[in-house]
């Protein structure tokens, strides 16, 4: 698969802040790749020198060949972005907004499709400062589409968004990059990276921790295993206790919590089934990639939304 | 999005063209103070209230048989640009980079000096439609002679135009935010209006204040409209008194504009 966008050990300092200290990845044609980190950990920095914004101080980026700074003209053509805050004129409508940003490139999208696609052709009409946060976010989202880019850049994707609209846009991005458009989306939302991304950069004080697929990010994490169930006949809890795979076993109730490594759920059933228990009930929490973001980084990974407007 | 690719409608506009549409639909929405209504609308109001003033047309010994209204066309005239230079245009513009506009126009093909531009030439094609259309309402309306040197008239109107629009750059480029682009413009719009001779006619002010109004863009710029319409040329002080202002601003407001 061809590298669509590479970035190569590139290190950016505000003053005496070095926002990027060491930074590299590549990102291949199609995928939806995911940086994700906590905030100021240098994911939006990052960004914004592959968007061309930012001059990096060392390192280097290629996307689609292309210089970021020296090939401005044509990157600019092939790459759309989605900035983290950038708000457009009070008074601008939705359609006057697509239509003048339809303008700025060789061949557009249809922006009367990009507006239906993202459910806001409704509000057409609508200036923007009257828009909801959700609806300025797909406005912001159909804009950075507009220009039929075969890469797009996606900074907060659906921060602020409720999660209905936040699926919805998911499945958006889904059919876009079936469209064969390459799609880099920044998150500090977990959920949204396992669910969207093929593959996910964790960056940390400004460089790369991890980067794998989620599921594989997370099955690296030495997480417990926990297990809750409902026996159908009371249960001797020492039987449970006694398996090497367990670390400890408690009653809430009825319902029995097992802790145990990563086997314990197999060896429990084994357990029960030899003595004809059935588990009712049944609940096994994996580690996910929340669990991988904690403990490579120490730190958990979302704020809370109404914490961080 | 390859598949999505339509083919251009024919009314497919330039960025340039769309920009400049667009910039003009937003001033014509604009806020009170800054929006279109008001920055044409209250020059054009003046010119009908001095109009009606009956001893404002009757000539005065002191302007050399000129009447009142006579004299205060000019001020108008520049009244309308200031207001269209340094506080409409100042707030657009740093309204759209306080909003992250520009910047995120800089990852758009068509970059934020498009929108500058664009910003410029509606506020131009505005201030010479409202100074025509005064010129006629005080020549058909009121008996105010059309400009007798026309040629000289148009230079002084433009070369006017110019220093404030460089100032008002200058304004935007090194404003905080829209507020202060606002305040910092009005302030100076006040200033200049006063050495313009709005309140008090520059031959009626005190010698010192006569010298630095000539000093000063609109101080330049009032007489050398003056003159003709009395058909004489500017003189060249006026005019390099504008000029260099248009290229002191103009080259800061080049130095300092920040995109974000």
């Amino acid at each position: 698969m061809p590298a669509v966008i590479d970035v190569q050990q590139l290190h950016k300092e505000y003053g005496d802040t070095v926002a990027v200290a060491d930074v590299s990845f590549t990102v291949h044609e199609g995928e939806i790749f995911g940086i994700l980190g906590p905030n100021g950990a240098g994911k939006t920095t990052t960004v914004e020198c592959v968007e061309g914004l930012r001059v990096p101080d060392q390192g280097t980026i290629s996307v689609l060949g292309l210089d970021p700074q020296r090939d401005r003209a044509q990157l600019t053509q092939q790459l759309g972005a989605q900035l983290q805050e950038s708000r457009l004129p009070d008074h601008l409508q939705v359609a006057e907004a697509l239509q003048l940003y339809s303008s700025f490139y060789p061949a557009p999208a249809d922006w009367r499709q990009l507006m239906d696609m993202l459910g806001i052709a409704a509000k057409a009409r609508t200036p923007f400062r009257k828009l909801s946060g959700g609806q300025q976010q797909r406005l912001s989202i159909a804009l950075a589409l507009v220009g039929n880019p075969r890469v797009a850049v996606l900074d907060e994707l659906t921060t602020g968004l409720d999660p209905q609209a936040r699926r919805d846009t998911w499945e958006l991005i889904e059919r876009v990059r079936d469209r064969g458009v390459t799609i880099v989306i920044v998150t500090h939302f977990m959920e949204e990276a396992e669910r969207l991304c093929d593959r996910v950069a964790l960056i940390d004080a400004g460089r790369v921790v991890a980067l794998d697929t989620p599921a594989t990010l997370a099955e690296r994490v030495e997480a417990e295993q926990r297990i809750q169930f409902r026996p159908s006949i009371p249960l001797d809890h020492g039987l449970l206790e006694s398996l090497p795979e367990v670390t400890s076993v408690i009653r809430r109730g009825d319902v029995v919590a097992v802790t145990g490594n990563s086997n314990a759920l197999n060896a429990v059933t084994t357990v029960l089934a030899r003595r004809g228990i059935i588990a009712r009930q049944l609940r096994v929490d994996q580690p996910n990639l929340e669990d991988a973001f904690l403990a490579l980084t120490g730190r958990h990974p979302e704020i809370r939304e109404n914490q961080e407007v | 999005m390859a598949s999505t690719t339509a083919s251009p409608p024919a009314t497919r506009r330039s960025a340039m063209t769309q920009l400049t549409i667009t910039e003009f639909k937003l001033f014509t929405r604009g806020r009170a103070g800054v929006g279109l209504g008001l920055s044409a609308g209250i020059p054009l109001l003046l010119v009908i209230i001095f109009g009606s003033i009956h001893s404002f047309r009757t000539p005065v010994k002191t302007f050399g048989g000129l009447t009142t209204l006579d004299v205060y066309i000019p001020v108008l005239l520049v009244f309308a640009i200031a207001l269209l230079s340094l506080v409409a245009m100042p707030a657009a513009l740093a309204s759209y980079r306080e909003l992250g506009y520009l910047r995120r126009l800089k990852t758009t093909p068509a970059g934020p000096i498009r929108l500058l531009v664009a910003e410029l030439v509606i506020k131009l094609a505005v201030a010479v439609v409202t100074v025509v259309v005064i010129v006629a309402v005080a020549r058909i309306g009121y008996g105010v002679a059309a400009p007798r040197q026309i040629g000289g008239f148009v230079v002084a109107g433009l070369f006017a135009a110019a220093g404030l629009m460089a100032t008002g750059l200058f304004v935007a480029a090194m404003a905080p935010n829209a507020g202060a682009a606002r305040g910092i413009g009005a302030i100076l719009f006040y200033l200049m209006m006063f050495f313009a001779g709005l309140w008090l006619p520059i031959p009626d002010m005190p010698r010192v204040l006569q010298h630095i109004s000539h000093a000063t863009p609109l101080g330049a710029a009032v007489p050398a409209l003056q003159n003709a319409a009395a058909g004489q040329w500017p003189t060249w002080l006026q005019l390099l008194t504008m000029a260099a202002y248009a290229a002191a601003f103009g080259l800061a407001a080049a130095r300092f504009f920040r995109w974000e």
